[in-house]
């Protein structure tokens, strides 16, 4: 019973680094309709940046602060240099465009800042929350900061202009455009957006993970899982598909004999294709009606 | 959550129409002549190049099938390229069966795996089905490295193919041909066939019908098409014909090992049909070219940077030619035709 | 045969011995294969700049630059090297290319340093096939040193199976009554000293309590460390890459468990490794070393560490001090270097095979003192000591005397 509670608690621990990433990966998923798959790789960039301000002696605040407008401004860049170009492509030339995107930062990065692990302050410290060695402040303070991330999204998405405005960008454009909303600048700041919350998940992830170039790699596969198990539409989903995932992997890992252990991601996997299976849009995804 | 809406059925894929999905007569010839001629003028090495190009070419076409008729997406390609690579190298390492039967097994294997893959992926699509392939593609060089396994993968460690001569009638008839060589026809020779059978597939009953659930799933449903059939039936089809292009691959690099098949492959697969343009059969050689040397003119540029230099060539290469080769080859119909006018 | 016949025949024969006579004279000191000139000497080598281990492209980068100061220096024996690295993306489809293009296009002289045991096994019988040299590679599996079955090919570092077979002895002596949990990376360097392990534990193999694997996708290792302390283990045996390694080491202090820790070797580092996982949390690990570690201050006024420095500062500013692989790429070529040197005028493969196989109390400027390379006729593997050292302080502790690790014994 204790090892079920610990490994509960691990996954609750984990599933914090899967929760928060999978907020981005919604909110990409808001403003372009779609998975980036260069999305780790531009977290794992912004944290270098953090990485690189503090190395310069600025306190971590100010590195953080610095770092969210970085990633604000770089997300924006990025859509108006390489993505607009393409709006016309197919989507899977979009696609290819994020595989690019993927090999340009992860390279640069690896030849900036090297291969070696770097460790990377947490605001949070990091002794034992409650008195549970396996749960961290800092652990609980991402917690902490994911659940803000959410209460922020849902309010932006719900009661502001932009947000309603950038909602109706991403699901229906042409009448989107009638109604003179501009959807070609809701794309870019949805980029902005994502990558700044991207970068608020690489900083919260690398003090848990340490911080090297490939840091993200497995880390987003969970975050699609993630959002993918909660549903695509839906930030509250995103954050509870975090932490099932994580709790639900250990759980495999420990309790199923023999391959468990090994084959912890695939069944891990396995589980969330069949939750797609009977719920097609994820737990808490909307219903999307097709018609001719 | 009850909130419903519309959205507009936008394939993912541009439809593509039927007769554009081959290469007209002449053009093949020409193709083919260069394909049988080149290999006599160059050294053993770009033999094995070519040999490897040609393999990459069969699973991009797999890929092809797939996306560019039916209208499904997949990143898991890397898992039935490795499954039938495995078949093979089990079959010929442990069971002693001669390389060339080892693919028709491979491949029925592979079509069986990517049919019954395809069942749960019918109520699956778009970015679902892209993330359940891409799980598929993750989860497969962790149950090679099963234990349970182990006696017949060869574990982490994989497994070591011979390389087949070739057939003795050869040289007894006064003809000495290098190992290389006579892979390089044998894969020719079986790329050749998996291409007439696609072209032949994608112009019959059922590749219509794959087109038609492409092009607009319930209005196709709504003639009559049997969409759930149809849709696992391009799985299939498409995963066998990866699977024969992973059991050529095995006999050629002589080694299957987990880490040969890992996502990366499916993810260069996947950039092979982009590249090549989607739905258009003849691209997925150049598709497949990409795959092979651009990697290569990478690293040639810079070792540090090869895999930034990697990616602005791709982006180079998707923002001049959104559509892929495709797109090329149109330009030069549309040129040759203007100059037959003048 | 007729009279006129027997005089060509003669005649011929005789311009052949001549000739033969001729050539073992004047070129009896030099002999060449393909690869090898007056002028220059070819060495290749594939290594993964790109995909998933290009955290390893550095060992390659780290050969040319020492490469380009011996040719500053005037080459070997009046030869400039010319090193011709390709990256083969750690894919083994790609490294059965990049080699066959390295032997048949750019004909090097022998291929070097190959990383990975995937790769290296792909092109293993064709090198041999072949008869190329596959010198030194750059993995630690048992099979590359076998001189009866590949006698083209020689590994460098300690195989992977020693190292877990010195730390079953030393767990043996420590804690006869121990109970060890492994955890282990799935690969062939985690499945390789697992086994080493067993087998060095023999009989008493029941020791191990829990076994674990990680894959390398995983972001984070928690669940498994709250596993193995579960098993009620009071060993746990860590064989991890360096950011698992730090994963783990962090991990173990955190929950409060105070087994005795042995660390792999690959995992290690004290700027990679140790320190991110805090020096605090690090006291006490053993490990296994052969190398020197760059930033240890202990080897501030070594010899050898301070060639290396210089080099550094001089020809590869472009490395990280505390990481390990780039002294692995040093030392590896410091001793494919001493092999020609052996050579001398005589560049045939089977000469460089010879060498490389007539090393003798060789010790490259990166080895912990006492660690010497040997090899011979009948043994492929030129590192086979390994110090015990446990972390203290700031720095690892190196104890006990070398120990030889031979497999076969």
């Amino acid at each position: 019973m204790e090892l079920f509670t610990n490994q509960v608690l691990a996954g609750i621990a984990t599933g914090a680094i899967y929760a928060c990433m999978a907020l981005a990966v919604v909110m990409i998923y808001q403003a372009i309709d779609h998975l980036n798959f260069a999305q780790g790789e531009m977290a794992m960039f912004s944290t270098f940046i953090a990485w690189q301000l503090m190395q310069w002696g600025i306190p971590y605040w100010g590195a953080f602060a610095l770092t969210l407008i970085f990633s604000f401004v770089g997300g924006i860049v990025i859509e108006r240099a390489l993505f607009k170009p393409l709006a016309k492509a197919p989507v899977l030339t979009h696609v290819a465009g994020f595989i690019a995107l993927f090999a340009i930062i992860n390279s640069v990065a690896g030849l900036t800042w090297d291969f070696t692990i770097k460790q990377f302050p947490s605001p949070f410290g990091s002794s034992p929350f409650l008195g549970s060695q396996l749960i961290s402040t800092h652990q609980a303070g991402m917690i902490g900061v994911t659940l803000i991330l959410l209460v922020l999204l849902f309010i932006f998405f719900r009661y502001t202009r932009v947000g309603l405005a950038m909602r109706a960008a991403a699901t229906l454009p042409e009448s989107a455009r009638l109604v003179g909303i501009n959807t070609s600048w809701m794309i870019a700041l949805g980029w902005g957006m994502a990558a700044a919350i991207g970068s608020i998940a690489g900083m919260l992830i690398a003090p848990v993970v340490f911080l090297e170039p490939n840091m993200m790699g497995g880390v987003l596969i969970y975050g699609f899982a993630a959002a993918v198990v909660g549903g695509l539409t839906s930030p509250l989903g995103a954050v509870i598909g975090g932490f099932l995932v994580g709790v639900f992997e250990n759980l495999v890992g420990t309790y199923i004999p023999g391959v468990g252990n090994e084959l912890k991601l695939p069944i891990a996997l396995a589980l969330i294709i069949t939750v797609l299976v009977v719920k097609p849009n994820g737990l808490f995804g909307r219903t999307i009606v097709k018609r001719v | 959550m009850s909130t419903v809406q519309d959205v507009s059925t936008a394939p993912v894929v541009a439809a593509v129409p039927k007769k554009a999905m081959a290469l007209g007569p002449l053009a093949s010839l020409i193709i083919l002549a260069l394909l049988i001629v080149t290999p006599l003028f160059v050294k053993n090495f770009i033999i094995f190049q070519m040999t490897m190009w040609l393999i990459y070419a069969i699973a991009v076409l797999a890929l092809n099938i797939l996306t560019g008729a039916s209208g499904q997406f997949s990143l898991g390609q890397s898992a039935f390229y490795a499954l039938g690579a495995y078949t093979s190298a089990i079959l010929m390492e442990h069971v002693g069966v001669n390389y060339a039967l080892t693919l028709p097994v491979a491949g029925l294997v592979c079509f069986i795996a990517g049919f019954l893959f395809g069942l749960p992926a019918l109520r699956l699509s778009g970015i679902y089905l892209a993330l359940a392939t891409f799980a598929l593609a993750v989860a497969m060089p962790q149950l090679l490295k099963l234990g349970v396994f182990e006696h017949w993968t060869g574990g982490v460690q994989g497994l070591v193919v011979t390389k087949p001569d070739a057939p003795e009638i050869l040289a007894s008839l006064g003809l000495k041909v290098s190992q290389d060589m006579w892979l390089y026809f044998f894969t020719l020779a079986v790329t050749i066939l998996i291409y007439i059978f696609s072209v032949n597939l994608l112009k019959s009953r059922s590749g219509r019908a794959m087109m038609a659930i492409r092009d607009n799933e319930i209005a196709a449903s709504a003639m009559g098409v049997d969409v759930s059939l149809y849709k696992t039936l391009a799985f299939g089809v498409s995963a066998g014909i990866t699977g024969v292009a992973g059991g050529l691959g095995a006999i050629a690099v002589q080694f299957v090992a987990p880490d040969g098949y890992t996502i990366q492959l499916a993810i260069a697969l996947f950039l092979g049909v982009v590249v090549g343009g989607v739905g258009w059969l003849p691209g997925s050689l150049a598709g497949a070219a990409f795959i092979v040397f651009v990697p290569n003119i990478a690293e040639h540029i810079s070792k540090g940077l090869s895999g930034a230099v990697f990616g602005v060539i791709l982006i180079i290469i998707i923002f001049l030619l959104p559509n892929g080769a495709r797109q090329l080859a149109y330009l030069a119909q549309g040129l040759i035709g203007k100059l037959r006018k003048h | 045969m007729n009279c006129r016949n027997f005089l060509r025949t003669a005649a011929l024969s005789s311009a052949a011995f001549a000739f033969l006579a001729f050539s073992t004279s004047a070129n009896a000191q030099k002999k060449y294969d393909t690869g090898a000139s007056d002028t220059e000497i070819k060495i290749g080598n594939i290594i993964p700049y790109s995909g998933p281990a290009s955290a390893y492209g550095i060992i390659g980068k780290m050969e040319e630059a020492y490469f380009k100061m011996i040719n500053d220096q005037g080459g070997i024996n009046g030869r400039k090297i010319t090193f011709v690295s390709y990256d083969d993306a750690y894919s083994p489809a790609k490294a059965v290319e990049q080699t066959r293009k390295l032997v048949e296009s750019d004909e090097v002289l022998f291929v070097f340093g190959p990383l990975g045991t995937p790769s290296n096994t792909a092109i293993l019988k064709y090198l041999n096939a072949k008869k190329v040299p596959q010198l030194f590679v750059a993995t630690g599996a048992t099979k590359f040193g076998e001189y009866k079955t590949s006698p083209w090919t020689m590994g460098w570092q300690p195989a992977y199976q020693s190292e877990g077979r010195i730390f079953a002895q030393y767990a043996m002596t420590e804690k006869p009554n121990g109970k060890i949990a492994v955890f282990y990376q799935n690969d062939d360097l985690g499945k390789d000293m697992l086994k080493g392990l067993k087998d060095g534990l023999g009989e008493k193999a029941s020791m191990i309590v829990a076994e674990d694997s990680y894959e390398v996708s995983e972001p984070t290792i928690d669940s498994h460390i709250v596993k193995m302390k579960a098993s009620g283990a009071d060993i746990f045996v860590s064989i991890s890459t360096p950011k698992f390694a730090a994963q783990a080491i962090k991990k173990v202090a955190e929950i409060g468990w105070k087994p005795m820790f042995f660390q792999s070797n690959v995992g290690s580092s004290v700027g990679a490794v140790m320190r991110p996982a805090g020096i605090d949390n690090a006291q006490g690990v053993l490990s296994l070393a052969y190398a020197k570690d760059a930033i240890d201050p202990q080897w501030k006024d070594d010899e050898g560490m301070k060639k290396y420095l210089d080099f550094l500062a001089k020809y590869a500013p472009f490395a990280n001090p505390a990481e390990s692989s780039a002294a692995y790429g040093y030392g590896q070529a410091q001793t494919v270097v001493q092999v020609l040197k052996q050579a001398g005028d005589d560049l045939t493969r089977a000469n460089i095979m010879k060498q490389a196989a007539s090393l003798k109390d060789f010790a490259p400027d990166t080895l912990l003192p006492g660690v010497k390379i040997n090899t011979s006729a009948t043994d492929f593997y030129p590192i086979e000591q390994l110090r015990m050292m446990r972390f203290t302080g700031e720095k690892w502790d190196v104890f006990g005397p070398p120990i030889d690790s031979k497999l076969g014994g």
